[in-house]
């Protein structure tokens, strides 16, 4: 991906051309007080060099007028530029409802891309253009950095927990991902590409290839392999709650507080079962920590999420 | 360069300049150990709110009884080291000398009492590092819990063996004569030392010892 | 603060300049006069060749980073080595030449004389600070020649306490003890700031350099602690798999991040603060004139001391942390930036109808308020949080940071040293090469970092040991720059070292500058600073001259 030397970068996401527009407001800011100060120094500087020895400048005392003025006005351009970047950032950090999801597992040294439909890639995002795409992600080991500097977004990964970032692609190409924390001896080879497609050409990646099976067909596969249908299940008396519809719901704590069964309260469910028991159910769900890898916890995760559609255990 | 007792250093006006100046130090010095202190009781406050439960149960595996003593041992000792100030405000040497010897005694028995506490504790395989096993609930966090429990009084006890060695200090000075009403500055100082030492403990205990407790 | 008591005549003052007769050097030339002096002048002297020496290094570390980047792949040398590269040159340019330099050198140099005290409140304390950090200079040496550190200054966790596999703790020891140099020098200027003033010497007529010190000390104090305890516990991780950091173990490593940056954002400010105190002194002496708005210049100091320890989240705004504490962090951090415009605006007008001359001090000052609006400016950028998303982690900010470090808090300690040089040492250096490097300075500083705004914002991440070849043009510019860069800082080292042999030997006050250490001490100073304590009547900078009613 030989991009050849630029001074600025790509402009490939809806937020990207906002961003820079953010910037060059910045930009201009900074320029114009720079000249200023610049232009005063060196107006002063000439005007009144030292021309004897004897002269003797008379003081000026101060001035609260100007102390103020000088004050407030830049005052209040810091907070233009903070309304708006606040703005852009939190349009930046909270994916629209509609938003194709990927699941993003980074780990020493490689990023591992996970589509819903099963397609699985290392260090190379596939995504339609003109589409919402939200990136649900975490770590192996360390924390690293998601950064795709053409849509002018990054997002920490951190080990334990999810974090979400997303992005609308348009324009086709591909385009540099970094990982952008530092995280060890390969940090700077930690590097591949966002492959950005019209919409027909991601659909003809997505089913060509090696056929792959979907997330939720792979989950429900390790859901059966670790024997986790043997205590949920969809029968009064079980030994562990049913999972049926359950993605997205509120729950009953057994120390009666609720939480909303999202990614995190699952994947914290599997490798520390007795953290948030559900209410009227023992602790004795075991811990599966150490024998399931965080890329297994997603796959587990979309079929449970599956359960909600339809309904079919 | 060491000055013989109750002299101005050089650099000072009068002895009340350098009273003050070593007074505003020493208060200083104790609010930079407010902050040191204070990282421990961030990370202790984030750990305690996230994991409730674990934290209660780590506190029932202390002693109790044994931090009451120490806690009762470690006021006597201030009791001991403000009566070792007053008498070093009024130049009584023996006295200077027997209130900071006492205080010495209390401190080292309030050592040997978390002496007592840690190797109960190795014993059971409670210290973190790799040997560390907890059979009930919540083991990992009860291991962060324990972790806060060994530095923080770990790092109040080194605090307490320091201020041992300075009033050790003090007892050899005390005893060559130079405490008096015109300068007792030292013993002074490090009894507001001292008297943090204990402070710090007071915060200590509850909150380690003392929460879950029905 | 001219008219004391005591108002030596040149002559008398010129008895004890030249070095002909005694002074604070030739007190005494023993090795143990030395190394147990508790002198502040000379205790100022120790840190000024330790903090030279580790200039170097970080220097050494510096040179080798730059040659790596020439070329888009690794070929100078492999992946782990540079990662301990840059690690090195940022630990040691922090927390062994920047933190230290200006308060260490001229604050103690200067603070006693600027205040008509003997010595500081505690000199036995501040030899003790110099050993301190002499001791943590030798741990984290050990930990370069043991084989380095990996995991960058900033020892993020898990990789810190629990992935890499460098000399951590022995690095994490280093920074740990010299840290205390750092709070016990903070607690000494404290002190003898509130203590020590000489009669008449009012907060309102202090220097500025001791406001800003005052200031400096404020943040040492209460911030420093913080990063002495996180140290301790990356440490206990490391050692005894506590599990606060390790989310395998049930701990949080954005707390790490918390505490680390609690302290380590008020440090830029321990970096910067004393730099401003310079350029204050500078700007109004050259302009022969008092400084335009002293209470604004003051008060604006604390203003950022204590601004400065509640911005700490702007590090953090990609972290995964809240977005509203990021919002928070943000609006607080250019909250922060407005007393920063205040002192170059206020410097500025300093300017207005003074009588400028532009020896070396002057040229490096105004080097540095150009360079700090600058680097100022791109904080700002920093702080909008878009833009930070986007450039976090990237050149942009190993720009920005720099622009403020080097182009000005360097700027202003090279300044400050051309300044006080002829106080501190009895001769004048060579003004010619001095005004030459630093020039040669602020080419090679501009060509050296400029480019990393436009390659940061390009994406190119920070501690890339390769990176795509498009970049490569931006980073031939920034090596070429920094060659010229490092030739410049050569310059200085060496004219300096000639003069204190052969350069002119200077009148006692060769810039006709007001302030105690200028006024009322000898160039250089007697061992005890003053013949007679001086008694303070007048505000600070009067240049000029009151007419009393009688």
């Amino acid at each position: 991906m030989n991009k050849g030397f630029q001074l600025f970068p790509d402009q490939a996401s809806t937020m990207a051309g906002q961003v820079d527009a953010l910037y060059f407001f910045l930009i201009a800011v900074s320029v114009f007080f720079s000249v200023l100060i610049f232009f005063l120094i060196y107006l002063f500087a000439v005007r009144y060099r030292r021309r004897s020895e004897e002269e003797v400048p008379k003081e000026i005392p101060g001035l609260l007028k100007l102390e103020l003025v000088w004050s407030i006005i830049p005052l209040l351009l810091t907070m233009v530029a903070f309304a708006w970047g606040a703005s852009l950032y939190f349009d930046g950090y909270n994916p629209p409802d509609n938003a194709l999801e990927i699941y993003v597992v980074g780990k020493q040294w490689m990023w591992h891309i996970q589509h819903p439909t099963g397609q699985r890639e290392i260090n190379e995002l596939h995504v339609p253009m003109g589409q919402p795409i939200k990136l649900t992600m975490t770590t192996e080991d360390v924390i690293h950095s998601f950064y795709i500097p053409a849509f002018r977004m990054k997002k920490d990964v951190v080990p334990g927990r999810y974090t979400t970032m997303w992005f609308e692609a348009t324009k086709p190409g591909q385009y540099h991902l970094f990982c952008a924390e530092y995280c060890g001896t390969k940090h700077s080879e930690m590097i591949g590409k966002v492959v950005v497609q019209e919409p027909a050409d991601y659909q003809n990646w997505l089913s060509g290839g090696t056929a792959n099976e979907s997330l939720e067909v792979i989950g429900e596969k390790k859901f059966q392999q670790f024997a986790c249908h043997t205590c949920h299940v969809d029968k009064p008396n079980a030994r562990g709650p049913s999972l049926v519809g359950v993605y997205g719901k509120g729950v009953r704590l057994r120390d009666g507080r609720s939480v909303i069964v999202d990614e995190a309260y699952i994947r914290e469910s599997i490798l520390d079962p007795n953290a948030k028991i559900a209410a009227g159910y023992k602790p004795v769900m075991p811990t599966f920590k150490g024998q399931v890898s965080e890329v297994g916890i997603l796959q587990i995760t979309a079929y449970i999420k599956s359960l909600a559609q339809d309904g079919s255990n | 360069m060491a000055s013989q007792p109750h002299t101005l250093q050089h650099h000072f006006e009068d002895l009340e300049q350098q009273f003050e100046s070593s007074s505003l130090g020493m208060w200083a010095f104790l609010v930079t150990e407010i902050l040191f202190f204070g990282g421990l009781f961030t990370g202790y406050l984030v750990y305690r709110t996230k994991f409730p439960e674990a934290f209660h149960l780590g506190s029932s595996l202390l002693d109790v009884q044994l931090g009451a003593i120490n806690t009762a041992v470690l006021i006597c000792s201030s009791l001991t080291m403000a009566l070792a100030v007053y008498w070093a405000q009024k130049g009584d040497k023996n006295k200077i000398v027997l209130f900071l010897s006492l205080t010495i005694v209390l401190g080292a028995a309030f050592l040997g009492v978390k002496a007592v506490e840690y190797s109960h504790k190795i014993h059971h395989h409670l210290l973190p590092g790799d040997g560390f096993t907890f059979e009930g609930p919540f083991a990992d966090q009860v291991r962060i819990f324990l972790s806060f429990y060994f530095t923080m009084t770990g790092m109040h006890a080194f605090h307490m063996v320091i201020g041992i060695g300075l009033m050790i200090y003090l007892i050899v000075r005390a005893r060559q004569g130079w405490y008096s009403s015109e300068y007792n500055t030292p013993v002074e100082m490090i009894g507001l030392y001292w008297h943090f030492v204990d402070i710090v403990w007071i915060y200590l205990f509850p909150l380690l010892y003392l929460i879950g407790r029905h | 603060m001219g008219t004391a008591v005591f108002n030596p005549r040149e002559d008398q003052l010129a008895e004890h300049t030249n070095g002909s007769t005694k002074n604070y050097l030739n007190a005494g030339f023993s090795a143990k006069s030395w190394l147990l002096t508790i002198d502040h002048k000379r205790i100022a002297i120790l840190y000024l060749l330790s903090i030279t020496f580790f200039f170097f290094i970080g220097g050494i570390f510096a040179v080798l980073i730059r040659l790596e980047l020439l070329t888009p792949q690794g070929d100078l040398m492999q992946a782990e080595t540079y990662n301990k590269m840059f690690t090195m040159h940022g630990m040691v340019m922090i927390f062994f030449f920047l933190i230290p330099s200006i308060p260490a050198v001229l604050g103690n140099f200067l603070i006693p004389l600027m205040i008509g005290a003997k010595d500081l409140a505690f000199p036995r304390l501040n030899l003790l600070s110099w050993y301190i950090y002499f001791i943590g200079g030798l741990f984290t040496l050990a930990a370069i020649v043991f084989g380095g550190v990996d995991t960058g200054w900033t020892f993020y966790t898990p990789h810190s306490s629990t992935y890499s596999n460098t000399n951590v703790i022995l690095a994490a020891v280093g920074v740990f003890v010299s840290g205390f140099s750092s709070i016990l020098t903070g607690l000494n200027f404290l002190v003898t700031i509130h203590k020590m003033r000489a009669p008449g010497l009012t907060w309102f007529r202090l220097p500025l350099f001791v406001w800003a010190h005052y200031a400096t000390s404020i943040i040492q104090v209460l911030g420093t602690p913080v990063v002495a305890i996180t140290i301790v516990l990356v440490g206990l991780e490391r050692l005894f798999h506590i599990g606060i950091f390790d989310p395998k173990l049930g701990g949080d490593p954005l707390l790490f991040q918390h505490l680390f940056w609690f302290y380590s954002h008020p440090a830029v400010y321990i970096m910067i603060l004393p730099a401003m105190g310079v350029i204050s002194e500078i700007v109004t002496c050259f302009a022969k004139k008092k400084i335009f708005g002293y209470s604004f210049i003051a008060f604006s100091s604390i203003a950022i001391a204590v601004l400065g320890f509640l911005v700490w989240g702007h590090h953090m705004f990609t972290s995964g942390q809240s977005n509203y504490a990021s919002l928070v962090f943000s609006f607080l951090s250019f909250l922060v930036a407005i007393p920063s415009a205040i002192k170059v605006f206020n410097w500025t007008a300093t300017l207005y109808k003074g009588s400028v001359s532009y020896q070396a001090p002057m040229l490096y000052a105004i080097g540095f308020i150009g360079l700090f609006t600058i680097g100022g400016l791109t904080g700002i950028f920093l702080g909008t949080l878009a833009v930070d998303v986007h450039v976090h982690d990237t050149y942009f900010v190993v720009a920005h940071f720099h622009y403020i470090m080097v182009g000005g808090a360097i700027m202003a300690y090279l300044g400050g040293m051309h300044f006080w040089w002829p106080k501190i040492t009895g001769r004048l250096y060579p003004e010619g090469w001095a005004r030459f490097s630093s020039l040669v300075i602020f080419v090679g500083f501009h060509l050296t970092f400029f480019p990393q705004f436009i390659v940061g914002y390009l994406g190119m991440p920070r501690r890339y040991h390769v990176y795509p070849d498009e970049f490569q043009i931006l980073n031939v510019l920034s090596t070429a720059g920094a060659t010229i860069l490092g030739i410049g800082y050569l310059i200085p080292l060496i004219y300096f070292l000639w003069s204190l042999r052969y350069g002119k030997k200077s009148s006692t006050n060769p810039w006709n500058a007001k302030g105690l250490e200028w006024e009322q001490a000898a160039s250089p100073p007697i061992k005890q600073n003053f013949e007679v304590t001086p008694v303070v009547l007048e505000d600070a900078y009067e240049y000029e001259p009151k007419v009393w009613l009688k």
